[in-house]
C-alpha cells in the first residue's frame, strides 16, 4: 500500500503538526520507503498467536491510598511558558 | 588517569592519593579541551560538578564512602537531572531545566558519584548516527569524519575519547549497543525492568531501557550495582533481591555453550565484521566455550515490527510536548490548536516528525489490527525464537551492527538505510531480554568492531562473567584513539 501527500497532512492533523505541501510530498516518499519495510509483516499467518504488549508478564502494581506527594506547583510552573495566578495560559478556547 | 578502571580511580581515592574535587577537575579539563571536536556534551557545568564532588569527599571524610563515592560520570541528556538543562537533544526542550532527578540520577548521587555533565543523543532517542540531535552531530572519536552511532553516541564518544571515565546510556532499539560498538567500548542493556524508567524521557516505554557504557564488562558490572533496583514511580519496575553483578566475573568459561543464530552471519553482514566476531568465536573456545548454531527464524521481521511499535509508543509519549507546561511553544499562533500545530512543527526535528506520523498512521482507525495487532503478534513469534534458542545455549553471540561507523552525512538522506543498522539489536528489545557490546577488532579503516552477547532474563552477571574472560584475554577494549 502507499499513502498519498493528502494521507500525510490528514495524519499531520491527527498528530498536530503544522506540515506545508511540500513538506507533505517529501514525507510521502519516506514514509512510503518505511511502509514498504513494515509490509513485510503481513506474509506472515499470525493466526492463533497471541499479541505481545509487554516485555514482563507483570500485572499493575497497587500502592495505598495516601499522599505521597508535596505540592510543588510553584517548581514545576516555574518553567512554563506562560503562568498566571498558578494556572498555565493558553489562548482563549471558549467565547 | 584517563585510561584507568572504575577500581583504579575508586582506589586512588580510597587512599587519598587525590580527592573526587581533583580529580573531576581533571576531567572537566579534558572535557574543555576536546569536546570543540567531538560535541560529545551539550551541557557541562563545573561549578555544579565540583559541588558534587566536594559532597563525595565528605562523605569519604566522614567514613561513609561506597565503592564508586567520588568517581564522576557522564549522564545522557534523556535523564532528568535537577537543576540541569535536559534536552533530550531536542529543541522542544530547548530550555528544559528539570525540576526533578530521574531515579537513575537519584541512584548515582546516593553513591556519591559527581555528575561531568549531560552527554549529547540522538533528538528523543530516535537515530542511530547521532545526527538527529538539535545540537549537531557528535564526532567519532577514532575519526571525527565518521559517525560515533546513536542515540547513545555522545555518551559513547566520551567514553571512547576518555573525556568520562564511564556514562549512561539508554537502549530502545540498540541505543547503547550499537554505539558502544562503533566507538570501541563496551555497553549493556539490561533486562527490561530492571532499571527505573521514572524521569528517562520516554521513547517507546515498552522498550526502552537504561544501562551503563564504559571501558570493559568489568567497569559495566560495578555501574550495574549502582543502577539497578526497583522504584515504585516506574510500573514496570521489578521487585526481584539486589544482585552483585561482579560476583561471577571471575568464573571459568568451561562448558559454556554459546549460540550462533545462523540469521546474524547471513547477508547484509560486513565480512571484515563476520570475521573479527568469528575470530572472537574462537578466543572464546580456547577459553573453555562450546559454538552451536541456533536459529532465530522471525528475527528478520524485527525491524518492521519495531518500525510500527516504537513509533506508535513514541507518538504517545510525545503527545505530551505542546507548549502548554514545560519546554518550547511558537512565538506566534492563531487559536489553540494552531498553537500546538507549530510549536510541533517548530520544536521537533524531522526524524522525530517522520515517526510521530508513522505512529499516528498505525494507531488510526481502520489500520489498528493490520499494523499494531500484527506486530505485537510478531512481537511474541520474535520472543518465543529466543526461549526456543535458549534451550540449547547459554549465550547468544554474533555481531552488534553489520558494519563499522559509517560517514557523517552518508545516511541521512534515507530513513530506511539508517534504519537497518539496528537488525542485530532490535529482537532484544522486542524480547524484553539483556544485551551486551563489547569491541572485538577493528576494520581496514581502523574503525572498531563490536561483538553482541544476547542473554537469558536476568542473565546479566552471566554475560558480564563472559565478557570479562574475553577481556583478560584480548586488549581490544583497551585501546583507544590516538592523538587526543
Amino acid at each position: 500500500m502507499s499513502i498519498s501527500p493528502d494521507d500525510v497532512k490528514r495524519i499531520a492533523r491527527l498528530a498536530r503538526i503544522e506540515i506545508s505541501d511540500a513538506e507533505a510530498m517529501t514525507s510521502q516518499t519516506q514514509l512510503n520507503a518505511i511502509f514498504d519495510l513494515i509490509a513485510a509483516m503481513q506474509a506472515v499467518d499470525t493466526t492463533g498467536v497471541s499479541p505481545m504488549a509487554h516485555a514482563q508478564d507483570v500485572s499493575q502494581r497497587l500502592r495505598e491510598d495516601v499522599v505521597t506527594e508535596t505540592d510543588r506547583h510553584a517548581v514545576f510552573q516555574n518553567i512554563a511558558p506562560a503562568v498566571e495566578d498558578s494556572l498555565y495560559l493558553v489562548p482563549k478556547v471558549i467565547e | 588517569m584517563f585510561h584507568a578502571s572504575l577500581k583504579t580511580l575508586a582506589a586512588m581515592l580510597a587512599e587519598n592519593k587525590l580527592s573526587s574535587r581533583e580529580l573531576c577537575q581533571t576531567w572537566l579539563e579534558r572535557i574543555g579541551s576536546l569536546n570543540p571536536r567531538l560535541n560529545a556534551f551539550i551541557t557541562v557545568d563545573p561549578e555544579k560538578t565540583l559541588a558534587e564532588a566536594a559532597l563525595a569527599d565528605a562523605r569519604r571524610a566522614a567514613g561513609n564512602a561506597g565503592p564508586l563515592t567520588g568517581v564522576p560520570i557522564a549522564h545522557k541528556d534523556i535523564f532528568c537531572t535537577e537543576g540541569w538543562l535536559t534536552t533530550c537533544g531536542s529543541k522542544m526542550l530547548g530550555n528544559f531545566v528539570a525540576p526533578y532527578d530521574a531515579h537513575v540520577i537519584q541512584r548515582f548521587k546516593a553513591a556519591a558519584m559527581p555528575s561531568l555533565g549531560k552527554t549529547n543523543m540522538d533528538e528523543f532517542a530516535m537515530g542511530s548516527s547521532n545526527e538527529t540531535s538539535w545540537f549537531g552531530a557528535v564526532k567519532n572519536p577514532w575519526n571525527p569524519d565518521y559517525v560515533p552511532g546513536g542515540s547513545s553516541g555522545g555518551a559513547a564518544a566520551c567514553v571512547a575519547a576518555r573525556m568520562a571515565p564511564a556514562a549512561t546510556g539508554t537502549d530502545t532499539g540498540g541505543s547503547i549497543r550499537q554505539p558502544a560498538a562503533l566507538c570501541g567500548i563496551t555497553g549493556l542493556k539490561p533486562t527490561y525492568g530492571l532499571v527505573s524508567r521514572f524521569g528517562m524521557i520516554a521513547f517507546a516505554s515498552s522498550l526502552d531501557q537504561a544501562g551503563p557504557m564504559a571501558k570493559s564488562a568489568e567497569d559495566c558490572a560495578l555501574l550495574l550495582n549502582v543502577m539497578t533496583g526497583f522504584d515504585p514511580n516506574d510500573s514496570t519496575s521489578l521487585e526481584r533481591a539486589k544482585e552483585d553483578y561482579t560476583r561471577d566475573l571471575e568464573q571459568p568459561l568451561t562448558g559454556l555453550r554459546i549460540g550462533l543464530p545462523r540469521e546474524f552471519f547471513a547477508e547484509g553482514l560486513n565480512s571484515e565484521v563476520a570475521a573479527a566476531v568469528e575470530a572472537a568465536v574462537d578466543e572464546l573456545r580456547k577459553l573453555g566455550a562450546t559454538p552451536v548454531e541456533v536459529s532465530l527464524p522471525n528475527s528478520q521481521l524485527a525491524i518492521p515490527v519495531y518500525y510500527v511499535l516504537a513509533p506508535a509508543e513514541a507518538s504517545s509519549n510525545l503527545s505530551r510536548f505542546d507548549g502548554v507546561r514545560y519546554g518550547y511553544r511558537a512565538p506566534e499562533y492563531t487559536d489553540l490548536n494552531d498553537m500546538y500545530c507549530k510549536t510541533r512543527a517548530q520544536g521537533f526535528g524531522s526524524e522525530v516528525k517522520r515517526r510521530i506520523l508513522i505512529g499516528s498512521y498505525v494507531l488510526s482507525h481502520g489500520y489498528y489490527d493490520a499494523y499494531y495487532l500484527q506486530a505485537q503478534k510478531l512481537r511474541r513469534l520474535i520472543a518465543n525464537d529466543f526461549t526456543e534458542a535458549f534451550k540449547t545455549c547459554d549465550v547468544i553471540l554474533g555481531p552488534t551492527a553489520p558494519g563499522t561507523a559509517f560517514k557523517i552525512g552518508e545516511k541521512t538522506g534515507d530513513p530506511v538505510e539508517m534504519y537497518l543498522n539496528d537488525l542485530y539489536t532490535i529482537p532484544a528489545n522486542l524480547a524484553g531480554l539483556p544485551g551486551m557490546s563489547l569491541p572485538c577488532g577493528f576494520d581496514g579503516k581502523g574503525l572498531p568492531i563490536g561483538l553482541q552477547l544476547v542473554g537469558n532474563y536476568f542473565s546479566e552477571a552471566k554475560m558480564l562473567n563472559i565478557a570479562h574472560q574475553y577481556q583478560r584475554a584480548t586488549d581490544w577494549h583497551t585501546r583507544a584513539p590516538e592523538g587526543l
